[in-house]
């Protein structure tokens, strides 16, 4: 009961925190680019000034601000996010298109992050200020300190190219989707992969292992270990379950932000994803696919604290939920 | 305990050789045991070498005698036009897309980083001190309305502001400095005012109010010079953050405008080189890397010469310090997971947008 009246009370905040957020980015891009600004980039640059007016006129542009704020809101709950300046499409159509390249890109590296994150922050903890803890922490503190194009360039250089220029051509850039086989996506998927992999999983690393460094030093843990339990049973029974809420919490905070682009790793690679299509956009000045994508990240996001915060009372008995 | 008994002790004190005992201030015993931690001096010459490398680029320019913007395009590309490779025609490091020297763009590139990292850290350091002192210490409605601003600025997708302010007005530096600072205050807020409330109860402070202190005496003169420690680390800790954030702005096209050298330019354009000039995206990714393992690994080491007893990153040298036992909630500050979480999680509070970075 306590569970259902929770989640009622989070998505009411969160469609109110959606709310807001659709209506800064609103104004911000609105408000932000001049009018003519974006008719001239609807029209082309040698437009007459009567098809800029024309143009203005059919975008609804010379309407009030307020006016064209509220036919927007009122399109968006209705689930129409209106379509591009540029393009034409619908802003759901371009979701439909780069949402699964961007899915996979994070999909694929939150797997790759989280395994080696944890795998190497409970070895680092169960052997604190061995040689393998500090060997970890010197990487850990590397990949923190890595700019996440930088890792990227490197692998291209390093590997695609390398790879490629010995004939081997598993490795590619760009997308194929996965109806071309789960080998050409492979292909272009392991090393935007393995780019997040790096510069994430030392966070998770580090977060683990302070989490069950402080875990292991509780009283139930204690209690545990003198109740006779093997030592293999109380550190993945009692201790790493509950040193996990910091993980889960970070964890759902960047699937979160990620899944509404990686933009970094979409522009390194070529992939054309949630995030390259914002990059492309906002110069272009087409503000129907910013504010829609923007919409969209946020909702991510969003959804991603709900459900991390659900997930606690799952994983920490203690906690309870309010 | 017998009075013959203290004045044989008292007497004994008195015959032991006259040592002077010296009082160390806190910030003398810092700096003794960052002297002694190897990783930490090593850092501080590293980014001495880089500052001296970034202070020294028009020396270099001239020394080489390729100035930043000149391109040399029958010595600086090869027969295709591609760019040079290391000391082929006095190159040191190559030459870029127009042939351009790639050692003296990376030395003004250096400039701009650091002056960035530097500057922006400054600003955010400033800004968030004072508005997380002001917030813990008046309390009440003043900290619930700047509890929002933080969280706001947290909050906020700052790429995309970034994305924005650059398509309308022109990539500069000024908005690349703006944005960062922007995005940076919060978090140091944020600690300093979850500080700040602790230390407001403390008994000094009541002492100095019944003197009659001023709550700006009591904020900047009182409680401040006991956050300097935090402070400082955090400071440290920014500074890669913010040279990251800098070049991933220009990397992306919305920071530091061609043709001033940023190293995060620097690397976009060498993006299309990657198949024939791999020293084009090595050289400056390497400088780039440099930098910001060496004010990350710094800040570590001051945050352990600050205070020994909290965990360090780098469990470098020092065997047998003790194993942490608790790390919240004992006096040591446990800024790791401060950084990295933000805060502890409030099941009853949304916390919305984290800014979105990947």
């Amino acid at each position: 009961m306590n569970m259902v009246r929770f989640l009622i009370r989070r998505i009411i905040t969160g469609i109110l925190v959606l709310w807001l957020v659709a209506t800064g980015t609103f104004f911000l891009f609105f408000t932000a680019v001049p009018v003519g600004v974006v008719a001239r980039n609807l029209a082309g640059r040698a437009a007459t000034p009567g098809v800029l007016a024309q143009v203005t006129r059919y975008y609804g542009l010379d309407r009030p601000v307020l006016a064209q704020y509220l036919t927007f809101l009122h399109k968006l709950i209705k689930g129409n996010f209106g379509q591009s300046f540029l393009t034409q499409q619908t802003v759901t159509t371009i979701i439909h298109q780069d949402l699964p390249v961007t899915a996979s890109v994070v999909v694929g590296g939150v797997l790759l992050w989280l395994i080696a994150g944890l795998a190497v922050g409970i070895l680092s903890a169960t052997r604190a200020r061995s040689l393998f803890d500090r060997v970890a922490t010197v990487g850990v503190l590397a990949g923190v300190s890595a700019p996440t194009f930088v890792v990227g360039e490197l692998l291209i250089i390093f590997v695609f190219v390398q790879l490629n220029q010995h004939g081997i051509s598993f490795i590619q850039t760009g997308y194929a989707p996965l109806s071309q086989g789960v080998g050409p996506w492979l292909g272009t998927m392991i090393l935007p992969w393995i780019t997040l992999a790096i510069v994430q999983a030392a966070v998770y690393t580090r977060l683990s292992r302070g989490s069950l460094l402080d875990t292991l030093g509780e009283d139930y843990i204690r209690t545990a270990r003198s109740k006779g339990l093997t030592e293999r049973r109380v550190l993945y029974r009692h201790a790493v379950r509950s040193a996990m809420t910091p993980v889960v919490s970070q964890l759902g905070i960047d699937v979160g932000a990620l899944l509404g682009g990686v933009l970094v790793v979409e522009q390194v690679f070529g992939l054309h994803g949630l995030g390259y299509q914002v990059v492309a956009s906002i110069p272009a000045g087409d503000q129907p696919v910013v504010i829609g994508l923007v919409i969209l990240a946020a909702a991510f996001v969003v959804a991603a604290n709900i459900i991390v915060d659900a997930s606690y009372a799952l994983l920490d008995p203690r906690v309870r939920i309010s | 305990m017998s009075v013959t008994e203290l004045q044989f002790q008292a007497a004994s004190v008195s015959d032991a050789p006259a040592v002077a005992v010296q009082g160390r201030s806190q910030w003398q015993l810092t700096w003794r045991r960052l002297r002694s931690d190897k990783v930490a001096v090593g850092s501080i010459i590293v980014i001495i070498l880089m500052i001296l490398f970034a202070i020294c680029a028009p020396l270099i320019a001239h020394a080489t005698g390729h100035p930043v913007d000149t391109a040399y395009p029958d010595t600086g590309e090869d027969a295709s036009g591609l760019p040079v490779g290391p000391g082929v025609h006095g190159f040191f490091l190559g030459t870029d897309q127009i042939g351009r020297d790639l050692l003296v763009r990376i030395a003004y590139g250096a400039r701009i980083s650091l002056f960035v990292g530097l500057l922006t850290t400054a600003l955010a350091t400033i800004a968030g001190v004072t508005l997380g002192l002001v917030a813990g210490y008046f309390g009440g409605i003043v900290d619930a309305i700047l509890a929002r601003f933080f969280d706001a600025a947290l909050a906020f997708p700052f790429i995309i502001l970034a994305l924005a302010l650059a398509s309308v007005f022109h990539p500069n530096l000024a908005i690349v400095i703006g944005v960062i600072s922007f995005f940076s205050w919060a978090g140091i807020s944020r600690i300093v005012r979850g500080q700040t409330l602790s230390l407001k109860e403390k008994e000094y402070i009541e002492a100095a109010k019944s003197l009659g202190a001023g709550s700006g005496r009591i904020m900047f003169l009182e409680i401040l010079p006991n956050l300097l420690g935090p402070v400082l680390v955090l400071a440290t800790l920014y500074i890669p953050t913010a040279v990251t954030f800098e070049a991933t702005l220009s990397f992306l096209g919305i920071g530091i405008p061609e043709p001033a050298p940023s190293w995060g330019n620097i690397l976009a354009e060498a993006q299309n080189f990657y198949n024939t000039s791999w020293w084009y995206v090595v050289f400056p990714a390497l400088f780039l890397l440099v930098t910001t393992l060496a004010f990350n690994l710094l800040g570590d080491g001051i945050r352990d010469a600050i205070d020994p007893r909290t965990e360090r990153l780098f469990a470098g040298s020092k065997n047998g310090r003790r194993k942490r036992g608790k790390g919240k909630g004992t006096g040591g500050l446990n800024l790791d997971q401060a950084i990295m979480v933000g805060e502890e999680r409030d099941l009853t509070v949304d916390n919305p947008m984290p800014a979105g970075e990947g």
